[in-house]
């Protein structure tokens, strides 16, 4: 495999969240606007890059044995690093006071260590491949997912309260059940039969 | 009176899955069938309190006194992966038969971000040790009674003429979100 389709392949071909239905907790817990999709998105990314790339250097010194729990310790560290960093610099409020991403995204950020999408790109491409492959495999697959929780992130947004990135185009209240709970559950299921109709030409 | 409003809370008004989005994997990973959907509640419950009460002995007499907090995340997931492992190992000796039901979901439970989720919640929330078993066996109960109504649902659902394109998970996902609105009605009760 050429490293262009290693890089395009996390877009739409297998796509995390659409195609291989993984790290769905995030994507359906963090996506009620844009913003809050691409920051989780962004964040998640960069632990499975930095993750892929000790994995694929560290890969043969770890033994087969204690590998899983290997992954994980490195994982969780990168985690740490990103908890600390959101922390420190998207921490301050919005204008009108609203919430800021920090406490928006809350419990999900510690939570990217128990991501399967993570784990799973260690385990099944980091830790057989060279630096360069896993470094562009996990770019694939971070921006892919980032992707995919922006998209639904802007259609909860518009459809639930009529504003894109936070620029509102209809005045009054949009149709609220998609901002809530059962509105993320329908606007994925939905975004998953419009992506089949038109990849697999079902 | 507290316990009650901890449990009621839990299973119904902020039910882990539907609520709060903890979980989401074997819930529509495993809730092909009733039969397996009640196999994973059991090992879900398990490990779900020991790792709180664990977690929560560890966070108040060693995080907080020696003031490392910031290592709550890696310090919980090995807790919670040796704790799977532990369970594993002492379940296939003790109770081999016990072993045959719960065995192929136990090390799929490492990933599963309820448990870690509801350990670090108990924590945000400033519960005790009791509290936190609770509230732990509260969202157990919580997450089977979803993985429980889903996968009922679900057996219906594959004998459907559903289009094509809709077939499998896009069809899961609608039908939890229907279910989702259904537990809306919950809210506000406590």
């Amino acid at each position: 495999m050429n490293q262009r389709t290693n890089f395009t392949k996390g877009f739409f071909k297998e796509n995390p969240v659409f195609v291989l239905f993984l790290g769905l907790c995030p994507t359906l817990g963090t996506t009620t606007s844009a913003i809050n999709g691409l920051g989780m998105g962004l964040a998640t990314a960069f632990v499975l890059i930095m993750s892929n790339i000790v994995v694929s250097l560290t890969g043969s010194l770890i033994p087969g044995k204690v590998r899983i729990p290997s992954f994980i310790v490195i994982i969780a560290s990168f985690v740490t690093i990103v908890d600390l960093l959101m922390k420190a610099y998207t921490n301050t409020p919005g204008p009108q006071g609203e919430p800021s991403l920090y406490d928006q995204l809350g419990l999900f950020i510690p939570l990217i260590v128990v991501n399967c999408l993570v784990l799973g790109r260690a385990e099944a491409y980091a830790s057989k491949n060279k630096f360069m492959s896993s470094l562009i495999d996990g770019l694939g697959m971070g921006l892919g997912f980032t992707m995919a929780l922006t998209m639904l992130g802007a259609v909860r947004e518009i459809l639930g309260s009529g504003s894109i990135f936070n620029y509102k185009f209809i005045e009054g209240d949009g149709i609220l059940i998609f901002v809530l709970a059962p509105g993320a559950f329908i606007a994925l299921g939905y975004l998953i039969v419009i992506i089949n109709k038109l990849t697999k030409k079902a | 009176m507290d316990y009650i409003l901890i449990i009621i809370g839990a299973v119904f008004v902020n039910n882990i899955v539907l609520a709060q989005f903890l979980g989401i994997c074997p819930f529509i990973g495993v809730s092909n069938k009733v039969e397996t959907a009640i196999g994973m509640t059991g090992a879900v419950t398990f490990v779900l309190v020991l790792a709180t009460m664990v977690t929560y002995l560890l966070q108040h007499y060693v995080l907080v006194p020696f003031g490392i907090g910031f290592m709550q995340t890696v310090t919980f997931i090995l807790v919670i992966a040796s704790l799977v492992q532990l369970v594993e190992i002492i379940l296939k000796k003790i109770s081999p038969a016990l072993y045959q039901a719960l065995g192929i979901f136990l090390p799929l439970i490492t990933t599963n971000c309820a448990v870690l989720g509801v350990a670090i919640l108990a924590v945000q929330k400033d519960l005790n040790l009791t509290e936190s078993v609770v509230y732990a066996a509260a969202n157990a109960i919580g997450f089977g009674l979803a993985l429980l109504l889903f996968s009922g649902i679900r057996e219906q659902l594959d004998l459907m003429d559903v289009p094509k394109p809709m077939r499998g998970v896009p069809a899961a996902f609608v039908v939890a979100g229907l279910l989702a609105m259904a537990f809306m009605g919950f809210a506000g009760i406590v």
